[in-house]
């Protein structure tokens, strides 16, 4: 029986429907991101993947994506962070007031509000870390305090506008420089040199699995999936080449997916946060420093809060009172939408990014079809409660 | 006697794998049947079909209870008919007290509202009948896991129990908790109440059972009347289906220098902070040695131990610790890793692995750096760690693959042992290194202590089963209320001489309390 592992694993996974089945769980909530453009695509005659309409979604999403990556870190090692709505309102209100009042340079202001995002992360996680004060009460209490101090700090009213420089952060576009712009070059060449780049690093690592005998999914299936995700990549890279190419926020966004996907996949902090969250006890007697890395998920949380607090405020052009009010209610969706668990030791930073994009899609859509605000809040909440039920019966099928 | 309860040819079947086959049992009137086997032979689930955690329909076979076929279709269903079963992890509410856990569900009630009176009433009478002395108004977090057991019991009594079963009752349990266990057991017996007991410890089944049933990968190999007197080796024969010639591995001790010592360690309660959990201890062990530390429950042992590995129980911590006559810094967990200690926990549940990740994640967990270049995880060189260990201890799984929630007791032990092993110490601590596991599983962990000693580790080794620390160690320090009241070589050890210094102990900080 312990002999086996290798012939009976690829046994099991035969025929490429058969391993689907058997990973619903991973695959899932990305066959539901596919499902739900589909829906709407047709559903808006088309509108949804407009290249206009499909930059503005990415622009739209973009702060919430940031924060459910570092949501998921918080969320996996078993705490959660109610203040990153308020955390953001707080930051775009510094800016506001360092750039447009004290007329700083734009670049020492935006440094100085990451500084203060994650000391804002840092006062937190402090007592979550040290005192053992639970996640929710501390971020509870610091959603209303930077409430309060975004308040104070913008005196009640908006502040604005930006000079235009910072305005680029979240509505500019990298140049073309290696062609005219219509359609965007460069846009195109990104797109099909990450696709290939992709492709090629799933072979490799799909070669040396076979080398070693531990690979299990059907070629099928291998193919289907890295020709769909190719073909994917190379169609948004066409759509967005068409309409102003790539933003800087996209950029922004795609390297911290691939940073923090890598974080939390391939190293040994990773590792650790991902056994905190499964069993602290046992984290600690292993010799892993428990209280400092849940210190430091809340620093990287802080931080990127405040990354996203500039971004919507630029994307704005203004900072206002009610900035950033409800967002960690969609971060926190996101990031369970994608599979993680409440209890920690879950969840992947695909998972939260994707969640993001079909809470994005949603919101996007529906507005598309005139939904109204009402109805929108009761779908996305129907479809939270949905993708949980489906995550907690496939984990209790097995 | 007449029969209460027959089983008739239960099978049970999960996606894969038969877990019952054809399982027949008779349990008579008034008697103490105990089933035991090895884990994953089937035993709880055979329970749970009695239960009814597994529903009529979901099994085949037929239960008959009382002369009447039943068709169980859940937990309360069956112990409407006076079926409790009581389960090795309690499910009592902590902060509820006695008698609301024992009324719980079932509370003493008109119209809603309890009836305070008549609930402490009968629960004092229930209380009295498993000689249990405490208020029913204390709760049940402030008892002892062994008082908590007797108002388990209690509670099954409460509802009118006909049929008692114990799953493990005494694993958690210290030998004097476990006898005042047993004996109640006895006198339930002569009230007409049968029971079944589920247990590891064949030494306390051989005391109480009357018949003995072995279960072997999901069938029920033997029945054994105890009126005839059963041996031990007997029964070890039905349940590993072979029979076990030595219960400890043969070994040739080859002890070296004096590699770890600790000299004066002293550790404070940390909630209540006057207490010296551990007062004054010392002990010297040499290289290649195995050394047993014995003693009662709360005696201080898990205590000293886990002081010594990165203070991780107790306050106000004093001492010093030695490693090859130099004085090491032990006061964090990566610290004492770095000095080449580990400590493997009695409650691989809690403190030992990561119940819902995969042996592959568990095995390396104290030792990434050995896995990864730079903070970066080689998944190669982790899954080679994973498979060389599964292999070397032969923890029995699909793969490394598999999620350690779902391994047996043995095995979930065995990658415990396997991420220290890992993380190559020099000093290993071992507590209760096989609680609750079966004697096949026993027998290996043996050999994987025999084979660390042969090749210079040092290990330490608590336990409160003495034959197993008269089998497996060469010297023994003996523990009792924190302090280091004995030490002998284990070639002239017995358990008499232990328990003696024991109890010599005892009377001496008595004596020394009055004058």
């Amino acid at each position: 029986m312990a002999e086996t592992t290798a012939g009976r694993a690829s046994d099991r996974g035969r025929s490429g429907f058969a391993f689907l089945r058997n990973n619903l769980r991973e695959y899932g909530i990305l066959i539901a991101l596919v499902v739900i453009m589909a829906f709407f695509q047709f559903a808006t005659g088309g509108i949804l993947l407009k290249p206009v309409n499909l930059t503005n979604l990415i622009l739209q999403n973009s702060y919430i994506v940031i924060m459910a990556v570092g949501m998921l870190l918080v969320i996996v090692s078993g705490n959660i962070d109610l203040s990153v709505g308020s955390v953001l309102g707080f930051v775009g209100a510094l800016a506001a007031v360092m750039i447009v009042q004290l007329q700083m340079n734009f670049v020492i202001a935006a440094f100085l509000c990451l500084v203060v995002g994650a000391a804002i992360g840092a006062a937190q996680g402090y007592w979550i870390a040290y005192h053992k004060i639970p996640s929710f009460i501390v971020t509870l209490a610091g959603m209303l305090v930077f409430k309060g101090l975004t308040l104070w700090l913008l005196a009640g009213q908006s502040v604005g506008p930006f000079p235009p420089t910072f305005q680029l952060i979240a509505s500019g576009f990298v140049p073309d420089f290696l062609g005219s712009g219509k359609p965007n070059i460069l846009s195109l060449v990104a797109g099909i040199g990450l696709a290939l780049l992709v492709l090629f690093l799933a072979i490799r690592t799909r070669r040396r699995e076979q080398a070693r005998g531990v690979q299990e999914e059907p070629f099928g299936f291998f193919a289907a999936k890295h020709a769909a995700i190719f073909l994917a990549l190379v169609y948004v890279s066409w759509l967005m080449a068409s309409f102003r190419g790539l933003p800087n926020v996209f950029i922004v966004m795609a390297l911290l997916i691939a940073i923090y996907s890598f974080v939390a996949n391939r190293t040994t902090i990773g590792r650790r946060i991902y056994a905190i969250g499964g069993n602290e006890k046992a984290a600690k007697l292993s010799g892993i420093r428990t209280e400092r890395l849940t210190f430091l998920t809340f620093v990287n949380m802080g931080m990127l809060a405040g990354l996203a607090g500039l971004i919507f405020a630029a994307r704005l052009n203004t900072a206002t009172p009610k900035a950033g009010l409800g967002f960690e209610l969609d971060v926190i969706a996101a990031v369970f939408i994608g599979g993680a668990s409440m209890a920690g030791g879950v969840g992947t930073v695909v998972g939260a990014v994707i969640g993001a994009f079909i809470m994005g899609v949603m919101n996007n859509g529906m507005s598309i079809l005139g939904i109204g605000i009402d109805y929108q809040q009761v779908i996305k909440g129907l479809v939270l409660l949905a993708a949980v039920v489906f995550d907690v019966y496939n984990k209790n099928k097995v | 006697m007449d029969t209460i309860l027959e089983m008739r040819a239960i099978t049970k079947a999960f996606p894969g794998v038969k877990a019952l086959d054809e399982v027949s049992l008779s349990v008579r009137r008034g008697e103490i049947h105990a089933l035991v086997g090895e884990n994953g032979a089937g035993k709880s689930t055979l329970m749970k079909v009695l239960s009814g955690v597994y529903p009529h329909g979901q099994y085949e076979g037929e239960i008959v209870f009382e002369g009447e076929v039943k068709a169980f279709s859940g937990i309360a269903d069956s112990e409407r008919d006076g079926i409790i079963i009581i389960h090795q992890e309690l499910a009592l509410v902590p902060l509820l007290s006695i008698a609301e856990n024992i009324f719980l569900g079932n509370e003493c009630a008109r119209g809603g509202v309890i009836d305070w009176d008549e609930t402490n009433r009968r629960t004092a009478e229930l209380l009295a009948r498993v000689a249990l002395r405490e208020r029913p108004e204390t709760k049940v977090a402030h008892l002892g896991i062994g008082k908590q057991q007797l108002v388990e019991i209690a509670k099954a009594l409460s509802k009118k129990v006909r049929l008692l079963i114990l799953d493990e009752p005494t694993s958690s349990l210290n030998e004097s908790d476990s006898d005042a266990l047993l004996e109640l057991l006895k006198e339930f017996r002569a009230a007409g109440i049968s029971s079944i007991l589920i247990s590891h410890k064949l030494n306390e089944v051989a005391k109480v059972a009357d018949t003995i049933t072995v279960l072997r990968d999901g069938a029920a190999v033997s029945t054994m009347d105890c009126a005839n007197g059963v041996r031990e080796d007997d029964v070890i024969r039905h349940m590993v289906g072979r029979p076990l010639a030595d219960r400890y591995p043969r070994r040739e001790p080859k002890v070296g220098e004096t590699i770890f010592e600790v000299r004066n360690w002293s550790v404070r309660h940390p909630i209540d902070t006057h207490r010296k959990v551990v007062d004054n201890a010392g002990f010297h062990l040499r290289r290649g040695e195995v050394l047993g530390i014995a003693g009662l429950m709360g005696a201080g042992r898990t205590e000293l131990a886990m002081s010594l590995f990165g203070r991780s129980y107790g306050t106000g911590i004093e001492g010093e610790a030695f490693i090859r006559g130099e004085k090491v810094d032990l006061s964090t967990v990566p610290r004492a890793i770095a000095a080449g200690v580990a400590y493997a926990t009695e409650d691989r549940k809690t403190y030992g692995l990561v119940l819902d990740q995969t042996i592959r994640r568990n095995v390396p967990l104290a030792n990434l750096e050995a896995i990864s270049e730079h903070g970066v995880v080689d998944r190669h060189r982790e899954s080679d760690a994973a498979e060389e260990y599964r292999r070397r201890v032969n923890i029995r799984s699909s793969s490394i693959e598999q999620v350690t929630v779902n391994l047996s007791g043995g095995n979930q032990q065995k990658v415990v042992l396997s991420k220290w092993l890992f993380a190559g110490p020099d000093i290993l601590i071992l507590d209760e290194p096989t609680r609750g596991i079966d004697v096949g599983a026993k027998f290996e962990i043996y050999t994987i202590i025999r084979d660390l000693a042969a090749v210079g580790k040092s290990l330490i080794v608590i336990s409160s089963e003495l034959p197993e620390l008269l089998g497996i160690t060469d010297r023994l320090y003996v523990m009792n209320r924190g302090r280091m009241v004995g030490e002998l070589l284990t070639a002239d050890a017995t358990q008499e001489k232990i328990m003696s210094m024991i109890i010599r102990s005892d009377t001496r900080t008595e004596a020394i309390g009055h004058g």
